[in-house]
């Protein structure tokens, strides 16, 4: 019940479109089912499963809008919910960045869904922990982990014709495996939205390795060092910085990308050349949803093309002040690299560090993008092209707008939660004090 | 939401761009429905058909949560109120044991035949689960305390204040803060009220009433010039508390040289005044010269160093294992307890934790598996005497009962060992935010919290603030910026050489503390009153990009 066809919830949203008295009725239907298993210590220890849908109606009179919700679904009650938008949009004070709906668009038909994750069961999600746990106590290691799985839809109509619908599956898997005595640890984490990519056994192999090979760290003294990022490392920095690509807060001069003096770093060489980052959301390895909740259609763009930024993202009122096209922001994002594995990578590298992960990142300094984080789940020396050594961790203050000017090489880009992401050699990459945890 | 993401849309830069969408933890609603209470009788009908329906599948033990979860923001920017949001969210959750293994199972379907099926859905998960295990899960004895109910002691329901009053209010803060000479400024009015109802096989029936409310500011100031731009945030404290809170006399202002502090209660006006004179200051500040420095810290910055350094460690879920796959694990392993003499902190540290603290966060009458809530101490003079429990894990360290730290944030989430309110306690000889001035010849005394980030088992820590003054030969010269300190939370709590008194202890806090997967918010208070820290390294933050 919680997942509708596009038929389904297009027969919902019309009738409660027909129900409005509003200058404008913008109606937003979403459901998703789904469930977890959570263990540690190499047992289960919670696992859950969720399910619930609603329905949300924005109702406008001039500039006056209200929101109201339900998740009850016979004709009483979506006539009721339509009417309560409207009594509470007449007691909202005017929004004077108020926009009017959108004219209907067309959106490309998305990737999203994969029928064999939507069918997961508990007794499926048993099954793959099963395996990861197996690697553990065979290794006589300790896993925790996290496996995960939804399955979801979200559609959307207003009553000037708009009409988009999306359904989506998601799996997550991440695994922490550490040795008894608590010396050594590693992790790994991935999320797709088909089943058939995901393989628990061998993720969880990958983790158990790096936990009996950081056993042993040596503490080296901090300072700046050439790092090569693995893609989960390197997208823990990158994360962060792509909500500076909002053009508001570059034009109001509150971010990296505001220039001194008034105005924005677009079209500036912000990043070293061999910096493209692009979002597409027919990606095959990272697909997403075709249309934003404004109902505006996401098409592939280009964010920053060999270091130059290329474009930011303007919210529709922005976008007006601006005259400007709106342009939707997305979390979905491609960076390029080249065709080095990570293995060609460490066998370049003269002096190094190898860093698996980065934790509890936080900004210092909005201003530069300065973060501070830490090392976590093997940390490794490299010398002449080898691993030598597991190191004890770092913490870290860097921004990643000068980790991207201080590039050294690409690897090959794999998915890392909603980034395609390369593996990263960077020179200079600031530590500033070393951690006893493992 | 999370923390940083809820942060980030109040307070940066990209918050206009992103408020209309601002993610919701429920339905929206309109504002009356929030002054509806579910009648405890139906909330009891309701419990017995999950308790029953999974007791008939082979349950062991049942807990079942009907929860009603009412959020509501009001948020604006300068002249504009940019977003009224009004949410509920009412469903049950339910949490069982079968062959030895928790299952649970949440739904928004509240009736019979919903219940019913959700109730036989944990179950089931239990049972699939039993061949995940390596021993049952052993629950401490708990009594059942029959029909029972607890009321947050607020004196003004923040939901029956007309919105037109929030509204006002915010808009008159941004009027200060612009007028004084801001740019930018966000503010936002957060209140919440969690009607919660529990029932298990224990035979308890517990129904409770908690309000929380978070008044806060981000006031931003541009030098176009040099293009630079600093923020000042709000000095208030998210609380555990009604509409009372914004009602400050004069007994709940602390008049310093640098400005006026608050306890207890909030001058949200005055705040974003000096806020404004102050974010000025900052901008034309002496960047800092790195190096060793004794910190003054004031309790609306020290708490989250409390909460970051003391009360993630002593949790005895991270000191298992349990978070080693997010959170992470602690340094304040079983061994260190078990001598009694691991030296935590300097004689001047007393930590305690309270779940019934009045106007903290974390005040509840019972917890989330129905335990009647307590206070302990768990650093005594310095050393390292006790964890927070719950009931799958008192065994564990030896005690018969649960100290009654467990909560779930919704009721579609299943409950877990959260943070009581842990807070330092007062000195006990008189000392006043002057004196501990007074006695410094090369220092820093912080104002207000800033960037914070620790390693996953809590040794290295990071922290910034708000407003930084430097401290030479006992006299406060001028301001600084670019500062964070670092340290290793043992040798900072050593460091500890001055507590000032009760007169000063006030509470800070988190609506947003996360932990576990899916991931969960907490709220939480941490008290203290402001202290002395010595010799803490200091560096500088400041870069050119």
């Amino acid at each position: 019940m919680s997942i509708l066809t596009k038929e389904e919830a297009q027969a919902i949203l019309k009738k409660v479109i027909g129900f409005s008295k509003a200058d404008q009725c913008e109606v937003t239907l979403s459901g998703t089912s789904g469930g977890n298993i959570r263990y540690a210590r190499n047992a289960v220890s919670t696992a859950g499963e969720i399910s619930n849908m609603s329905l949300a109606v924005s109702s406008s009179f001039g500039k006056k809008t209200g929101t109201a919700t339900v998740n009850e679904f016979d004709d009483v009650s979506l006539e009721k919910v339509v009417r309560r938008a409207e009594e509470l949009a007449q007691l909202s004070p005017e929004n004077p960045e108020f926009m009017p709906a959108l004219e209907g668009q067309t959106f490309e038909e998305a990737i999203t869904y994969n029928a064999e994750t939507a069918a997961m069961t508990p007794d499926t999600r048993a099954e793959m922990v099963l395996k990861s746990l197996t690697v553990a106590k065979e290794a006589k290691l300790e896993a925790a982990g996290f496996l995960e799985n939804s399955n979801g839809f979200r559609a959307l109509m207003n009553s000037k014709g708009l009409f988009a619908y999306n359904k989506s599956t998601n799996v997550a898997f991440s695994v922490t495996v550490r040795n008894h005595e608590g010396t050594g640890s590693g992790y790994v984490d991935q999320s797709f939205n088909n089943l058939n990519k995901l393989d628990t056994l061998a993720q969880s192999k990958i983790a158990a390795m790096k936990a009996v090979g950081s056993v042993g760290a040596k503490a080296i003294e901090p300072g700046k060092y050439t790092v090569i990022l693995e893609p989960l490392a390197a997208s823990d920095m990158i994360n962060n910085m792509f909500r500076g690509f909002d053009a508001r807060s570059a034009d109001e001069g509150r971010s990296f990308m505001s220039k001194k003096g008034g105005g924005t770093r677009l079209g500036e060489q912000l990043f070293n050349e061999q910096v493209t980052i692009y979002s597409d959301p027919m990606n095959p390895d990272l697909p997403s949803s075709t249309w934003n909740n404004d109902g505006l259609p996401v098409k592939k763009t280009v964010w920053v093309d060999k270091g130059v930024v290329k474009n930011l993202s303007y919210s529709r009122y922005w976008a007006k002040e601006k005259g400007v096209a709106p342009l939707p922001f997305s979390r979905s994002m491609i960076i390029e690299g080249g065709t080095q594995s990570l293995e060609e990578l460490i066998k370049s590298t003269e002096k190094g560090i190898l860093v698996t992960r980065f934790w509890y990142i936080r900004s210092v300094d909005p201003q530069t993008l300065l973060l501070t984080g830490l090392t976590r789940d093997g940390t490794f020396y490299i010398e002449n092209g080898e691993i030598k050594f597991p190191v004890k961790n770092f913490r870290f203050n860097e921004s990643p707008v000068i980790m991207l000017n201080n590039v050294e090489a690409l690897g090959k880009p794999v998915r890392s939660g909603d980034l395609l992401i390369p593996p990263m050699k960077i020179r200079d990459f600031t530590f500033t004090s070393l951690s006893d945890a493992v | 939401m999370k923390r940083r993401n809820f942060i980030y849309l109040t307070g940066m830069g990209a918050a206009a761009a992103m408020l209309p969408a601002i993610p919701v933890w429920g339905n929206e609603i309109p504002i009356e429905q929030s002054l509806e209470y579910v009648d405890p009788a139906v909330k009891k009908m309701l419990s017995d058909v999950a308790l029953n329906a999974a007791r008939s599948k082979g349950a062991t033990y049942t807990d079942v949560r009907i929860g009603r979860y009412l959020n509501q923001y009001v948020v604006t920017r300068e002249d504009k109120v940019e977003n009224l949001v009004n949410t509920e969210s009412y469903g049950i959750g339910i949490r069982v044991i079968a062959n030895g293994s928790w299952g649970f199972a949440a739904t928004d379907k509240m009736d019979k035949d919903g219940i019913a099926k959700a109730a036989e859905l944990a179950v089931a998960i239990a049972k699939e689960n039993s061949r995940l295990l390596t021993s049952p899960v052993q629950l401490a004895e708990q009594k059942g305390y029959g029909e029972v109910s607890w009321k947050a002691p607020i004196e003004k329901n923040a939901f029956e204040v007309p919105i037109k009053d929030k509204a006002d209010l915010l808009l008159s803060v941004n009027a200060a803060a612009m007028a004084g000479g801001a740019d930018y400024v966000n503010s936002i009015l957060f209140m919440v009220n969690e009607q919660k109802y529990f029932a298990s096989t224990d035979n308890s029936y517990i129904d409770q009433d908690i309000h929380r409310i978070w008044p806060t500011f981000f006031i931003t100031k541009i030098n176009k010039e040099t293009g630079k731009f600093e923020t000042r945030n709000s000095l208030s404290a998210p609380m555990g508390m009604g509409y009372e809170y914004l009602d400050a006399k004069p007994e709940h202002k602390i008049q310093t040289a640098m400005g006026v502090l608050y306890k207890g209660r909030y001058d949200m006006v005055e705040d974003a005044k000096q806020g404004a004179v102050q974010v000025a200051e900052k901008l034309k500040a002496k960047s800092v010269e790195p190096g060793k420095y004794d910190l003054v810290l004031d309790p609306s910055h020290l708490w989250l160093t409390i909460h970051e350094s003391c009360g993630h460690p002593t949790e005895l879920d991270r000191v298992l294992g349990y978070e080693a796959n997010f959170a992470g694990t602690s340094f304040l392993t079983l061994d260190k307890w078990e001598s009694k003499k691991f030296n935590y902190g300097s004689k001047e540290v007393d930590i305690v934790a309270d779940k019934t603290q009045v106007g903290s966060l974390g005040a509840v009458g019972y917890d989330d598996e129905g335990v009647k809530c307590g206070k302990w101490d768990i650093i005594k003079d310095g050393i390292l005497v006790n964890y927070q429990a719950i009931r799958d894990q008192a065994h564990i360290i030896g005690l018969d009962h649960s100290q009654g730290c467990c909560y779930a944030d919704n009721w579609s989430s299943v409950q877990f060992q959260r943070m009581a309110n842990i807070s330092l306690q007062p000195g006990k000889k008189p000392l006043t935010i002057a004196d501990q001035i007074k006695n410094v010849d090369k220092g820093i005394y912080i104002v207000g919290d800033g960037s914070f980030s620790i390693d996953q088992q809590r040794y290295n820590f990071q922290f910034g603030g708000q407003l930084f003054y430097e401290i030479s030969k006992g006299k406060i010269v001028g301001m600084l910026k670019d500062v964070a300190y670092q340290s290793n939370t043992q040798e900072f709590w050593n460091s500890c050489s001055a507590v000032c008194d009760e007169r000063d202890y006030r509470l800070g806090g988190s609506f947003f503390d996360g932990k576990g997967q899916p991931m969960q918010s907490s709220a939480v208070s941490h008290g203290s009153a402001t202290a002395r820290f010595n010799g803490v390294n200091v560096i500088n933050t400041g870069r050119k990009i």
